[in-house]
């Protein structure tokens, strides 16, 4: 369906409004998370372990504490004892215990009276390390002769024998292998690693916390998700969650990495020292990359059967992925369902294992395990069709998942619109430049889930007629603008006339993060319910003022009408007309919604990627970039299509530059943005989008959620480019000048 | 009955099943149904999974009514960015 017949019957949906929060953005206004302050406040800092591994013999905190203006020091043992599971590991990571187990992992935090004096205190706490033998190698760290980071490691999933830092594994397939692999052609099996990357957020983390001996406290924070730090930091401090309200900053940038906690307990646990006074503590950038959760790193096997006409009969994949000192921080099973999530292949079989290594502790980036996984799996795809010559968009269509397919990880696909970005991509322009020396095109595609969770809106209709909305969701993509759209499509009111707010947790009940590219979808979900609501009790008001029955009446355009004829003859009266009244009709007009929607339909995209090769010095130029997704329905086309250059120029980042590099020491070598190279504008060209709109039915208004699918192609097309521009297939992440250069003279 | 589809990892703890026929009109009697019949599921279902109806994932929601014909499969729990 072309998308100009899909917005048509829309006043507002799929026009581009100004963001209501762009003006305080571009002018300063806007309050970020170390924007806040408070009177009284002290200031915080973090002392953080040197070593990869070590053992905590002592930390003696005396000289710090006899400077003038330090208030308070915390250490593991002013924290609860007795946390079992996630809390623990949160509360480990939080504040190191017995052992510090990567390098950057924070071991004390002090309060003073000025940053500077902080810092200076410190530096006085002395902490007696006994050095432990380390390993942040996901391949090593499996070794059964690998250092114990965690001892008993191992759930339940794990076999006997395995080595002791294998903490779960993960199994599941269908059809017979064997046999698929007789039908192919060709059957080809090759190992893929990617680096650890991180979020690269331009904001790192803030906070500042208050709480009182009483354990009642108060937050202002940078976060995703303002009721996940009130359940963790609670959960870490052992006090009551209730008796913590949590209020989000501004956010510049969180990608999954402040969906959960690192350093936010400590202002907390500071502040309770320091006789409830609050505290600040902002992480520097180098902490942020040293302590603050990336993605995992993967080794990774495929094996592929394909036969000459382009028919996939079988595959497999065996994923090793490090998610830093803690179980249940890597995304192995995200990467394992997402690796043939494309395909509809009758023979699959997929193991993984999650692995502890002494790196810091794993969050969620941006379609998590997914880029991983279609590295591997569609490099592979693309070696196989050059080896049959065959065009990487047609085999992806003879294979590609639609409506009825049983998708790799079980159930069966509802509407979904992968054909359609794969047609697109076919048909766009980009596609069908022809290419000069040195020059090559990559395709891949890519898929997310999208998420539903746990959601909670009101909605407040203002005397003046204007609309109040509040959610839980931060706003991180333009989810105000998109909401506000949705509600003056559902209300019949101007854009201008919705005013939506990110709450704090006092406000409202229990929202999920902004994640899982759920704002949007979720929030906007709950907005159309809670707005029906609204209008059901307008229609009342109106139908009592014109005494009929409530069921004559309809909402259009804003404002209350007789149904029908049959109703009576009265002139509409307008949401500011009934709102005008209402202190005197009844009271207050509003709106709830409290759910766990459902229905969150899944997000499908094709890149196609024109790159150059320098054949001298490895250095890949990316000449062109095409950006086709399914967004369901484009609420607010223009950030729809921000969210796809921002995947695209992430996953350009991974594939080409980033990567955390660790010495021998186990210590982490480019922890600041000199040397941990994300892409700047000049390294992109214009990344050109379509954006596909195959309406979820899950929504009333057709959307899907568009955050994270557009990170998932970018590491295989880039790949798949490099290789057709110089012959050589880099099967390691980054794609990096001197790696490129090597596999060039490799093949020489 | 409604026919519950479990990942191939889980045969362990099925006797060897990869389907298992449960009574239940909601997603949680399914899963509390699964745990009676094959104790040793418990802790996988404990630590958190994801539930597919009808090609509907679903996070949490043991509420969620089942049919008798609908597919039930079990999933890795899935956590977004």
């Amino acid at each position: 369906m072309a998308k100009d017949e899909i917005t048509k019957d829309f006043k507002w949906i799929g026009t581009t409004p100004d963001r209501p929060d762009g003006l305080d953005k571009v002018t300063g206004r806007a309050r970020y998370g170390a924007d806040f302050n408070l009177p009284n406040m002290l200031y915080a800092a973090v002392v953080r372990s040197p070593h990869a591994h070590a053992k905590i013999l002592k930390i003696d905190a005396s000289k710090a504490l006899a400077l003038k203006g330090v208030k308070a020091v915390v250490t593991r043992a002013d924290l609860p004892t007795g946390l079992t599971g996630e809390d623990l590991y949160l509360q480990e990571n939080t504040l190191a215990g017995e052992k510090a187990l990567y390098d950057g992992h924070a071991v004390a935090a002090v309060a003073a009276t000025s940053q500077l004096l902080a810092n200076d205190a410190a530096r006085l706490i002395e902490v007696e390390y006994e050095v432990l033998p380390h390993v942040t190698d996901v391949d090593k760290a499996m070794a059964k002769d690998a250092p114990v980071i965690l001892p008993d490691c191992a759930d339940h999933t794990v076999p006997e024998g395995m080595g002791p830092n294998v903490a779960r594994m993960i199994e599941f397939g269908r059809g017979d292998l064997e046999a698929g692999y007789a039908e192919a052609d060709v059957v080809h099996e090759q190992s893929y690693t990617t680096e650890a990357t991180h979020q690269g957020y331009i904001e790192p983390h803030a906070a500042v916390g208050q709480m009182g001996s009483d354990g009642k406290g108060e937050m202002w924070v940078c976060t995703q998700g303002q009721w996940f730090i009130r359940k963790m930091c609670s959960a870490v401090l052992g006090t009551d969650p209730a008796q913590l309200r949590v209020t989000p900053s501004e956010i510049g940038g969180g990608f999954g990495g402040k969906t959960t906690i690192f350093m936010e307990p400590l202002p907390l646990a500071l502040s309770r020292k320091a006789g409830g006074r609050p505290v600040k503590l902002v992480m520097s950038r180098s902490d942020v990359l040293r302590a603050t959760g990336p993605t995992a790193s993967a080794s990774m096997d495929v094996k592929m059967g394909m036969k000459k006409d382009g028919t996939i009969t079988a595959a497999e994949v065996t994923f090793r992925m490090q998610g830093g000192p803690f179980p249940g921080a890597s995304p192995v099973g995200e990467a394992l369902s997402c690796a043939f999530a494309c395909y509809d292949i009758p023979n699959l079989m997929h193991v993984g294992y999650e692995v502890l290594a002494n790196r810091p502790k794993c969050a969620a980036y941006r379609a998590p395990g997914s880029p991983m996984a279609a590295y591997a799996v569609e490099s592979m795809v693309d070696e196989l069709c050059r080896e049959l010559s065959l065009d990487p968009i047609d085999v992806r269509l003879k294979n590609g998942v639609k409506e009825g397919s049983r998708a790799s990880y079980g159930p069966k696909f509802k509407t979904i619109g992968l054909a359609e970005t794969l047609e697109a991509a076919k048909a766009h322009p980009n596609y069908a430049v022809k290419l000069g020396p040195n020059q090559g095109r990559g395709v891949a595609s890519g898929f997310w889930f999208n998420h539903g969770g746990e959601t909670s809106v009101s909605l407040a209709i203002s005397e003046d007629g204007t609309a109040q909305v509040s959610v839980g969701t931060p706003d991180i993509g333009g989810s105000r603008a998109s909401i506000a759209l949705m509600t003056a499509e559902t209300l019949g009111i101007p854009y201008e006339n919705v005013r939506v707010n990110i709450v704090e947790t006092g406000a409202l009940g229990v929202n999920e993060p902004t994640h899982g590219s759920r704002a949007t979808f979720a929030s906007g979900k709950a907005m159309w319910e809670a707005a029906n609501q609204a209008i059901k009790e307008m229609c009342k008001r109106a139908a009592q003022k014109w005494d009929i029955d409530p069921e004559a009446v309809t909402w259009k355009d804003g404002a209350a009408h007789p149904a029908g004829d049959n109703a009576g003859q009265f002139e509409p009266m307008s949401i500011k007309e009934i709102a005008a009244e209402m202190g005197k009709t009844g009271g207050p007009i509003s709106g709830h919604h409290e759910s766990t929607p459902s229905g969150a339909g899944p997000s499908f995209g094709t890149h196609v990627v024109d790159v150059e090769v320098d054949p001298e010095t490895g250095r890949v130029t990316v000449l062109r970039y095409l950006v086709t997704q399914d967004a369901g329905r484009a609420i607010h086309p223009q950030y729809v299509e921000g969210q796809y250059q921002g995947g695209a120029a992430q996953g350009i980042g991974w594939a080409l530059n980033e990567g955390y590099i660790y010495g021998e020491d186990g210590k982490l070598q480019n922890s600041v943005f000199l040397d941990y190279r994300v892409p700047v504008a000049s390294d992109l060209p214009m990344i050109d989008t379509v954006i596909v709109e195959v309406p979820n039915p899950g929504h009333p208004f057709g959307v899907r959620g568009v955050g994270e699918t557009g990170i998932t192609p970018p590491l295989p097309a880039i790949a798949n480019a490099i290789h057709a521009a110089t012959g050589a297939r880099l099967r390691a992440l980054p794609m990096n000048p001197p790696a490129v250069l090597a596999a060039i003279k490799a093949m020489a | 009955m409604v026919e519950v589809n479990l990942w191939s990892g889980l045969r362990k703890f099925t006797d060897g099943a990869e389907v298992v026929e449960v009574e239940g009109r909601t997603v949680g009697q399914l899963l509390d149904g699964l745990v009676a019949i094959h104790p040793g599921l418990a802790p996988v279902i404990e630590s958190g999974i994801s539930v597919a109806v009808d090609g509907e994932v679903i996070t949490g929601g043991r509420n969620t009514p089942v049919e008798p014909d609908s597919e039930v499969f079990l999933m890795q729990q899935i956590k977004g960015g």
